[in-house]
């Protein structure tokens, strides 16, 4: 029994982790803008294929992770000069269609110049080793996650809290015309939303193809709809939200995992998102609204 | 050093201020005056940088006019605006150490300022790390008050700061213009409340559907018993 409480609380703390990270990344430039960025999951690709592609280098391991994050942040960062950028102040609509666009023309880059098909990506043996903990054996890559996830909300909440950026940040999250009259400069703190959640997506990118071992090109519509859901279960306008929203879904998705019959199991997605409908029935904004503010940038 | 000339800014067909000339000198405090939808938040927010206009506002005889928001207030003009919009989420200290964005690498002065505003406005002291969210109504326009001169502005913007306050803060908060004025900030002040703000004001311009309908010293914008009557409530 105790290792059975171990395990689940290490696999959902683990996909949490995970989600929580993805939630993050997503509802940065949410808060901000007051706008989705489609192209998120793109992002996660990115780091993928420029792993890939580092693949047979002479590079240590993690000066190629560290390449493939810098790469996602970049991405980051293009997105917002190439697809927000130049139409965010026209209509919400626009800046959709803009943001799905790029996200189409990353993924057709990739069908077009790699391949359609899976490609391995060179991982260190951590993400394959095991240890025992509490009689059960536990990959290290779960711990792995739950550690860097951790360490990176712990560092992106003291920054938030205790540098001028971060509290610009905060501040342009609630009321970003309101710092803009304060001097706080709109294009500095965009792009820095646009890098962040390129960071997260980074990091997510990492850890996720450490659990699946290889990228196609439609690996980021998964952790794009899964950041999505988090972010509406945990309110679309709160940072801790997103993080409830994302470890609250993991647990739904262990829970269901370890409780759904054998034959149910296929269908776990339905139960998950029946919950998402049932929840948001009953809190519409989320479990944490966050500040109400629903004007645009 | 603010000179405004025939200011107009309109929302989609509507034309909200039209052809508006405003002076605002060196140390003084000039107020606004004028009903709802007369434009004068309008005007606070074209010369803040928010809004789209044309006409032309001189800053220190530099034309500030199609500047962002975070440039004029780089230039040195801080915005309260009426709708109060402190950060929620952040604390009071935060609140006051952004007002000071423009001037952050200033460590020691903006202590020093902060300071000073604990002592002009005590409450906020007292809530220092209280969520902004959390203040009262009056609270909150102290707060906004500080945070606004933070930035050390040369001009202060103060837009309808009597707004939706009981009438002993609404007193308190007009004692403290009156003592903001006698430091020799220039203010240029929006109110409703047109006997409250031409007590303390030097001069005053009062607008009427967009236009202005009248300037001259406050006393004969209060004197004036056709005015008082037409536009400033009897």
């Amino acid at each position: 029994m105790t290792g059975q409480i171990v395990q689940f609380g290490i696999d959902a703390l683990s996909l949490g982790s995970l989600y929580a990270l993805m939630a993050l990344g997503l509802v940065i430039v949410y808060g901000i803008l007051k706008l989705v960025n489609f192209a998120y999951g793109e992002l996660v690709m990115v780091t993928g294929y420029t792993l890939f592609l580092l693949n047979g280098s002479p590079l240590p391991w993690l000066v190629m992770a560290l390449v493939a994050v810098i790469i996602a942040i970049l991405t980051g960062i293009s997105t917002e000069l190439v697809a927000f950028k130049p139409v965010r102040e026209k209509s919400v609509t626009a800046v959709l269609i803009t943001s799905f666009a790029f996200s189409t023309l990353l993924q057709n880059f990739v069908l077009l110049f790699i391949s359609p098909r899976a490609r391995q990506v060179p991982l260190p043996d951590i993400f394959t080793q095991t240890v025992e903990l509490a009689g059960v054996i536990v990959p290290l890559r779960n711990l792995l996650t739950i550690a860097c996830a951790f360490i990176m909300l712990g560092l992106f909440s003291w920054a938030l809290k205790k540098t001028v950026l971060g509290i610009a940040l905060r501040a342009a999250a609630s009321q970003f015309r309101m710092a803009r009259m304060l001097g706080v400069p709109a294009n500095l703190i965009i792009t820095t939303a646009f890098a962040i959640s390129g960071l997260f997506a980074g990091v997510v990118g990492i850890l996720w193809l450490g659990r699946i071992g290889s990228v196609v090109p439609g690996i980021g519509l998964e952790p794009l709809l899964v950041a999505f859901i988090a972010t509406v279960i945990g309110g679309m306008r709160s940072l801790q939200g997103a993080v409830v929203g994302g470890f609250l879904l993991a647990f739904v998705d262990v829970s269901l995992n370890y409780l759904l019959p054998q034959h149910l199991l296929q269908f776990r997605d339905a139960f998950t998102f029946s919950f998402v409908i049932l929840f948001l029935l009953m809190k519409p904004d989320g479990l944490i609204p966050g500040p109400a503010s629903g004007e645009r940038t | 050093m603010l000179k405004v000339e025939n200011l107009s800014v309109s929302y989609g067909a509507i034309a909200a201020v039209k052809k508006v000339d405003i002076e605002v000198r060196e140390g003084e405090l000039v107020t606004l005056l004028g009903a709802n939808g007369a434009g004068k938040t309008t005007t606070l927010l074209a010369i803040a940088g928010v809004l789209r206009n044309s006409g032309k506002i001189l800053f220190r005889d530099r034309e500030i006019s199609h500047w962002s928001p975070e440039k004029v207030a780089h230039a040195g003009i801080a915005m309260v605006p009426e709708t109060r919009d402190v950060f929620a989420d952040l604390t009071v200290l935060e609140n006051l150490r952004l007002g000071a964005f423009t001037r952050r690498k200033d460590t020691q002065g903006c202590e020093k300022d902060l300071a000073g505003m604990f002592e002009l406005f005590p409450i906020l002291e007292e809530r220092r790390t209280q969520p902004a969210g959390t203040l009262s109504g009056g609270e909150q326009q102290q707060l906004v008050i500080a945070r606004a001169l933070m930035s050390r502005p040369q001009l202060l913007l103060l837009d309808e700061p009597s707004m939706g306050l009981a009438p002993a803060i609404v007193d308190k908060i007009f004692d403290y213009i009156a003592r903001l004025k006698q430091t020799g900030l220039t203010i240029l002040l929006v109110e409703q409340n047109a006997r409250k703000a031409l007590t303390c004001a030097d001069r005053a311009y009062v607008l009427a559907l967009g236009e202005v309908a009248a300037s001259g010293s406050a006393r004969e914008i209060s004197e004036s018993s056709d005015l008082a009557a037409l536009y400033l409530g009897g």
